[in-house]
């Protein structure tokens, strides 16, 4: 069973993402479409059972949360409007901000840059840096 | 505040519904059937269509004390009676500005559509409107003078 | 001075957990004229109707409340009890405390006050109730199908074989609808054709039952037993009456460019063609868009060839009005557009199709007689993906929120009859559930797994797209959590079905309920499945939900029950609850019959007794066979003079004043 802390914490991720994972049918479209399933150690249908479920202490502290590339596909696709990229992106949210890391200063950013970064990660990492 | 809050939960509106046989009437029916919960403010009153429901019924209800009035119908196109709902919006339209030029604030009136299949729209409406003249307190514009005591 | 029962039902626990039934009877005690209250487990039980009739008879009472559910569960049933005890049907009012008040509030003390309310409303009203006799009108003794698939033939069949008239009214120039589409039926794998065509025959040379094929639903006016029905009857260009349907006009036709609507569009057909060999009636149809000789007046191969000089480019649509006493709606079904589904790539990659296009690719008389080949370059495909619920079970504005029902059992049939023909072909299936009940129908979809091999793959198809002569597929495979890419080469899409989209318009016209995703409602969703709400309408096949064959002909069967239960009789008693001019107060504005749906109101000229001589004047009369009673007109009197009978302007006020007290 989940502590109150992690209840509360779902309570959260459940508020910034508007998502209901009840509504998840487990068809796995969105992870049928995931471009990074292979990068991503859970996977897209798993973020919506694991925290309709409740048991978010593996994905709190998983990789999977970085390598998602908010390109919304899932979200596209999903048949019953679960949005799991807005879940995935509400679980990182929340292991920034438990670490205070919810900022990023414009000196950090050049040396983070490389020639073959697509244009569009850029934009996904301000969106993912800048809340 | 916090005295305010308890004496804003305790007003209990007086609601009159008027649901056509039909459609609205029916989802009432399925709203229940469906263990859909709504507070017992609303009293729902059967008419075969909403084009029966007269202006009379509506300034009666809030003579006689009633804090809101709402009357559900079928959809546009779908009246059991072709045309019945096309008159009621334009009937209640003109009753209701006039309503509301009297005071009566226009969130007390509403006219709604609801289909037979749609029990848990009923419920929802409900709710809603229930809150909505919940909020607004009391009806105290138009009171039959005789009733006074 | 009204005499006034009250009954009180527990409807077992239903209402008594909710609603202190006793002290509603004791409230009902204080109500003005009551002269009688209990309450009772049962009300509607043979032994609580007595317990009402004995209480009718031994207290006198002139006027009857019951508290109970919806009145359109048991008002029926009630009114017959009171009838039983020489009161007029119509001194009933019911409270409906249990769909309205039990069932919804879970406090005691709240459900028993607003019971008690809705009582008082309902005795406040029955107060007023006035006995009222029912008007009879004549039943035409002709049932109308609209649609002529398997549920209009089964329905027209069962109809006829009864002794009644059935026409059906088909848009296509041929009856047999989908089902003559497909190729084998599940669970049995029998051949479509072979247990349809002869329906189709026999529905063609039943002497009872006429066919208007290429024909559609214009307008509808009337009631129950009594519809008035305008059907146009496109213009065919060919004489039925000559046509012996030997099909060289077809031959000849040099446009044969048309896709061919029978086959999904997978080939092509002439301007003038016949849908398929064993259309009924076989006769051709030009199809105006394309004819040349229509659109430019050169040309008329057709009718050189035609020996009977059955061809004619100067026929018109025509009108056909006819009388029917019953409606059957069996308008069926298509699969949805698959536009809003790029990721699918159907319409992009030609190897990606619809279930019902395989059906045709399938089928021995098809564009490809049978032989299973891609349609991109004509090979056989070694490997085949079918993806399950495209468009189904979603709640998004391009999904349906329904299962379709049939996809699962077509899939699995589709599976194993290609694995019959081509052994060594791949089949994979990516499915969210498999849903199969029905009888024998698990055992069918067990077979194709073990005994044909087939994999299914729980999870759903992301993306298809085309490379290198391949349709990739790219879905899940939730129970290994991978992510799998199959190179198939033909992709097939178990697509959403949705009512036919000429559903929607007759739905207005025949004013039946539909539900938000137009399909037709039923009566009542367990007791009255096969009849609108609306009185004279009956539904039968898919055009009311999604079903299979066996269901769909059941329903049929039902339908048709129905019908003749209708036209069995020779009056039907009409709804007493009409509207009434008061002579005295109307003064013949005609504002009553501007907006009376049904022309119910007509103007007499009558003379009036007054002090010193006779006045003559204008009034409206309503006739009562034909109002519905809306009440539309009770509203717009500007003299107050209409009113309606069973919900009058007293007796609504009388029902706000106990509410508001």
């Amino acid at each position: 069973m989940s502590t109150v802390k992690e209840k509360n914490m779902i309570d959260e991720i459940l508020r910034m993402s508007g998502s209901d994972p009840k509504r998840c049918m487990k068809c796995g479209k969105c992870s049928a479409t995931c471009p990074a399933f292979a990068e991503m150690e859970y996977h897209p249908h798993q973020f919506a059972s694991m925290i309709d479920q409740g048991k978010i202490q593996p994905l709190l502290t998983s990789e999977a949360i970085y390598k998602c590339l908010s390109c919304f596909a899932c979200m596209e696709r999903c048949p019953r409007d679960v949005k799991p990229a807005k879940l995935i992106e509400a679980v990182r949210l929340c292991v920034i901000r438990e670490q205070s890391r919810n900022h990023m200063t414009p000196d950090d950013i050049p040396c983070l840059l490389d020639e073959d970064l697509p244009q569009q990660a850029i934009v996904s990492v301000f969106r993912k840096y800048s809340k | 505040m916090q005295v305010n809050e308890t004496a804003k939960e305790q007003f209990r509106p007086v609601i009159v519904a008027f649901c056509c046989n039909w459609c609205s009437y029916a989802g009432a029916d399925l709203a229940g059937s469906s263990r859909l919960n709504y507070p017992a403010d609303v009293k729902i009153i059967r008419v075969p269509c909403s084009c029966r429901v007269n202006p009379l019924f509506i300034l009666r209800a809030f003579e006689r004390g009633a804090d809101g009035v709402i009357l559900c119908g079928c959809h546009p196109g779908d009246c059991h009676y072709s045309t019945g709902n096309y008159y009621t919006r334009r009937r209640m339209t003109l009753l209701f500005s006039m309503l509301d030029y009297m005071g009566i604030e226009r969130e007390r009136t509403r006219v709604e559509w609801v289909s037979a299949a749609e029990g848990a729209k009923f419920a929802a409406t409900m709710n809603d409107f229930i809150s909505t003249v919940a909020k607004l307190g009391e009806n105290r514009k138009l009171r039959d003078l005789r009733c006074k005591k | 001075m009204q005499k006034i029962g009250v009954f009180v039902c527990w409807c077992g626990s239903n209402i008594a957990a909710t609603v202190d039934v006793k002290a509603v009877a004791e409230a009902a005690k204080q109500q003005p004229n009551v002269v009688y209250a209990t309450d009772y487990q049962y009300m509607c039980s043979e032994s609580g109707q007595t317990l009402i009739i004995d209480a009718i008879k031994e207290y006198g009472l002139t006027g009857v409340v019951i508290c109970s559910c919806s009145p359109r569960m048991h008002e029926t049933t009630f009114r017959k009890a009171v009838q039983k005890a020489g009161l007029n049907p119509y001194m009933l009012e019911i409270a409906n405390i249990r769909e309205q008040c039990s069932w919804i509030h879970k406090d005691i003390k709240e459900g028993t006050e607003k019971a008690i309310i809705l009582m008082t409303a309902a005795v406040a009203k029955v107060q007023l109730n006035k006995p009222l006799i029912a008007g009879e009108s004549a039943v035409t003794k002709r049932c109308l199908v609209i649609g002529g698939g398997i549920a209009g033939i089964q329905t027209a069949l069962d109809v006829a074989d009864a002794g009644f008239e059935v026409d059906i009214v088909e848009k296509k120039p041929t009856i047999g609808g989908k089902m003559a589409q497909l190729d084998k039926t599940f669970p049995t794998l029998d051949c479509a054709a072979c247990i349809l065509t002869p329906k189709m025959v026999d529905a063609a040379a039943h002497d009872k039952i006429t066919l208007y094929t290429y024909s559609e639903v214009e307008a509808v006016k009337g009631f129950v037993g009594n519809f008035t029905v305008t059907i146009r009857k496109k213009a065919r260009y060919v004489k039925e009456n000559l046509c012996t349907g030997c099909g060289i006009c077809t031959e000849k036709c040099p446009m044969k460019k048309q896709p061919n609507e029978f086959n999904m569009g997978l080939d092509k057909r002439g301007a003038i063609y016949i849908p398929f060999a064993q259309a009924v009636p076989k006769v051709p149809v030009i199809d105006p868009d394309a004819c040349i000789k229509l659109k430019t007046g050169k040309c008329g191969i057709c009718s050189k060839f035609c020996q009977v000089q059955a061809i004619d480019y100067t026929q018109k649509d025509e009108l056909i009005e006819k009388k029917y006493g019953a409606i059957v709606v069996a308008t069926g079904f298509n699969l949805i557009k698959l536009d809003k589904f790029g990721e699918l790539s159907y319409g992009l990659c030609p190897d990606v199709v619809t279930s019902l296009e395989y059906e045709r690719l399938m089928n021995a008389a098809g564009p490809t007689k049978g032989h299973l080949l891609r349609p991109s370059d004509g090979k056989e495909p070694k490997t085949i993906v079918f993806v399950q619920c495209v468009g189904s079970r979603g709640n998004s504005c391009k999904e349906k929120s329904y299962c379709s029902k049939v996809c699962c059992m077509y899939t699995a049939k589709h599976a194993m009859l290609t694995k019959d023909h081509y052994p060594d072909t791949d089949i994979y299936v990516f499915y969210i559930d498999v849903r199969t009940p029905g009888k024998n129908f698990d055992e069918f979809y067990r077979r194709a797994v073990e005994q044909y091999g087939v994999n299914y793959i729980k999870g759903q198809v992301g993306k298809v797209y085309e490379e290198n002569g391949k349709v990739m597929v790219q879905g899940s495979d939730l129970l290994s959590n991978e992510q799998v890419l199959i190179p198939a080469d033909m992709v097939v899409l178990a697509t959403a079905i949705e009512p036919d989209e000429s559903a929607r318009k007759l739905g207005t016209m025949l004013t039946a309920s539909m539900d938000t995703n137009d399909f037709f409602t039923e009566a009542h969703a367990k007791l009255r499945p096969v009849e609108s709400p609306t009185a004279g309408i009956f539904l039968s096949g898919m055009a009311q939900g999604p079903k299979d064959i066996p269901e769909t002909v059941s329903q049929a069967g039902a339908a048709a029950a129905k019908v003749i239960g209708l036209l069995a009789k020779d009056k039907l008693l009409g709804n007493p609850c009409v509207a009434h001019s008061d002579e005295m107060l109307c003064n013949g504005c005609s504002t009553c019959a501007n907006v009376c749906p049904y022309g119910a109101i007509e103007y007499q000229n009558k003379e009036f007794r007054i002090p010193g001589g006779v006045e003559t004047r204008r009034i409206a009369v309503v006739n009562e066979a034909v109002c519905q009673g809306c009440g539309a007109c009770t509203v717009t009197c500007p003299s107050g003079a209409m009113d309606l009978k069973g919900f009058t302007n007293r007796q609504i006020m009388a029902e706000v004043d106990a509410i508001c007290k």
